[in-house]
């Protein structure tokens, strides 16, 4: 349904795509996972048909988004990572303006928009403004927009980033739904929760580039130990004491804060903590988790 | 005994988001290609829907104080003075074509300003319809036309007050209200050219209106003849789209002379300027849109 092939994106001497190529099935939901300025909202915005490629193909329903935009994007619904609601208009009318660029009739919008709402959980906002409206409601009402053309391919752009725990999972709910219904979706997040909940595959990304492709369990296997154990000596001695933990298990990473063993067995890795005579303040046995896949593949520094 | 309900209420059309039906892919895209532009102007007009009242009011009253402050007041003072100064028409007469052309440019000159940097920056709303199947030909051209719309009802309103007062004593005045309509645009497309340039929020819009359009509205001729001002200062009115439009506005309403072959260039300046700035419009929204 997309494919793209050496995709990238020069901004003068930045590369802010360099070179990805990924392919996404009809149905399945494909997730963009990297740090802040990875290159994830450049790709979008090249597969929303917004934006020029600097070179590589790319194609969406066959389709070069470049040579037949208003096709391409006909087939799209695409949740920005700001929203840009019309906060002039009432928020029903938000959903039919929104319509109307796709040439639907008014007889199909005014139940459709009616419909969306009651999606969204808007149904009592239906005739508020949106400025009166909070964050997690924009963003329910961005993504009742853009299923507003019925689309089969739904691009979402950090969709639940700012939210409430609550206001994500009833986001999480719907966006599951859809999937359900057979609905392709793309979806950037740094969120790993978010990618183990809804993505079938992904890709991490890091400057522009592709550091691991696969399921989320697939990643996990491929890129981290089967559990984790973290253990916590004291700021102080985390450093001094990672020099007498080498060997327990396969990785040993040592953290200002705590010390991070990959093991298959976590206990097994306790119990040879405990015969070097080793006492850590707290220890935690747990299973490893995409974030430390994550971690791993695009680094623990602070990226801005 | 009620069965109980197993569903949350509202569920099963949560279940079932597509319960409707929407026309395909192709043909969103093939009525957008066609008719892209007015649906961008539906949605401009939708959205001024909402201070409408606001709208009317100033488009009744801006004219209404204009006229009386100095077609009547100021007036009664100029008329006593100089009855042959302006070409033997009453003092109202010869402003209400500059009055109406200068409520064009004023209303131009505020729809394609903060509102543009709204869309690009502050609301983004451009943004939403561009990632649609419409252009960004056709989101620059139903702004545009949704801005026209707006100024044609407006100086049509403007038009219809300055005929009450008597100012607009030809039968060919009506059509004053398209070339003051004109020369808004001509005024009007290369401010969006230019505001659709502007980053960040600067004040550059109130020098604009400070020192491009207050003294264009002062030296174009709208209030004294052009000819009265020393002729180094004659270019402000030569560069400026109201003394163009003026000029061919009191030729209409109330048959000041004019040569055919003068007439003929204060219309191609007004095309030009509104034509080049529409262009330049577009592709400062393609290049802005498409980063």
């Amino acid at each position: 349904m997309i494919s793209a092939q050496r995709l990238s994106k020069h901004y003068g001497d930045f590369r802010a795509v360099d070179g990805i190529s990924f392919d996404v099935p009809a149905g399945e939901a494909f997730g963009l996972l990297g740090p802040n300025g990875a290159g994830k909202s450049t790709t979008m915005r090249m597969i929303g048909g917004v934006s020029q490629r600097t070179s590589g193909q790319l194609t969406i329903m066959g389709l070069d988004p470049e040579e037949h935009g208003p096709e391409v994007r006909a087939h799209l619904g695409v949740v920005p990572q700001q929203d840009n609601l019309d906060e002039e208009l009432r928020v029903r009318d938000n959903l039919i303006v929104y319509g109307r660029y796709f040439g639907l009739p008014m007889s199909y919008l005014g139940p459709k928009a009616d419909e969306l709402l009651e999606f969204a959980q808007l149904t009592d906002k239906a005739s508020a403004k949106v400025d009166a409206l909070s964050g997690g409601m924009k963003r329910r009402l961005t993504i009742a927009r853009s299923l507003i053309n019925e689309p089969r391919i739904l691009l979402l752009d950090e969709p639940t980033t700012g939210l409430d725990p609550q206001a994500r999972h009833i986001l999480w709910d719907r966006l599951f739904r859809l999937k359900e219904a057979g609905v392709t979706l793309i979806l950037t997040t740094h969120y790993m929760d978010e990618a183990e909940q809804l993505c079938d595959r992904l890709v991490v990304v890091d400057k522009g580039q592709i550091m691991a492709e696969g399921s989320p369990a697939q990643l996990i296997r491929d890129h981290s130990t089967r559990e984790v154990l973290e253990l916590r000596f004291g700021s102080e001695r985390n450093t001094t004491v990672a020099a007498e933990l080498q060997g327990i298990g396969e990785r040993l990473e040592p953290l200002p804060d705590r010390v991070l063993i990959y093991a298959r067995d976590g206990e097994a890795a306790l119990e040879e903590v405990s015969a070097r005579g080793l006492k850590p303040l707290t220890s935690l046995v747990r299973r490893s988790s995409l974030e430390d896949v994550f971690l791993r593949l695009t680094g623990r520094s602070l990226v801005d | 005994m009620t069965e109980p309900r197993t569903t949350v209420p509202g569920d099963e059309l949560a279940l079932r988001p597509y319960r409707l039906h929407a026309h395909a892919p192709e043909v969103s895209a093939s009525r957008a290609r066609r008719f892209g532009t007015w649906y961008y102007a539906e949605h401009v007009l939708r959205s001024m829907r909402s201070y409408r009242w606001t709208l009317l009011a100033s488009s009744v009253g801006t004219p209404v104080v204009y006229l009386f402050a100095l077609g009547v007041g100021l007036a009664t003072l100029v008329d006593q003075k100089s009855a042959e100064a302006f070409g033997g028409v009453s003092y109202l007469a010869f402003i209400a074509p500059a009055l109406l052309a200068s409520a064009a440019i004023m209303t131009a000159a505020t729809e394609f300003t903060y509102p543009v940097m709204d869309g690009f920056k502050w609301r983004r709303v451009y943004y939403g319809p561009h990632a649609s199947p419409l252009g960004t030909e056709q989101i620059v051209n139903g702004h545009v036309l949704a801005i026209t719309l707006r100024l044609l009802a407006s100086t049509v309103i403007y038009f219809l007050i300055i005929a009450a007062f008597g100012a607009s004593p030809s039968p060919a005045g009506v059509l004053v209200v398209p070339v003051a309509v004109l020369t808004g645009l001509a005024f009007g497309l290369p401010l969006l050219a230019y505001a659709a340039g502007v980053e960040d929020d600067r004040g550059q819009f109130p020098l604009v209106m400070r020192f491009v359009v207050t003294p264009l509205f002062l030296f174009s001729g709208t209030f004294f003849p052009l000819e009265t001002l020393p002729l180094f200062l004659r270019w402000i009115g030569w560069i400026s789209p109201l003394w163009h439009g003026t000029e061919l506005g009191r030729a209409l309403t109330y048959g000041y002379e004019l040569p055919g072959w003068l007439a003929l260039v204060h219309g191609i300046v007004l095309v030009v300027l509104a034509v080049v700035g529409l262009y330049l419009a577009r592709s400062v929204f393609a290049r802005r849109l498409g980063r």
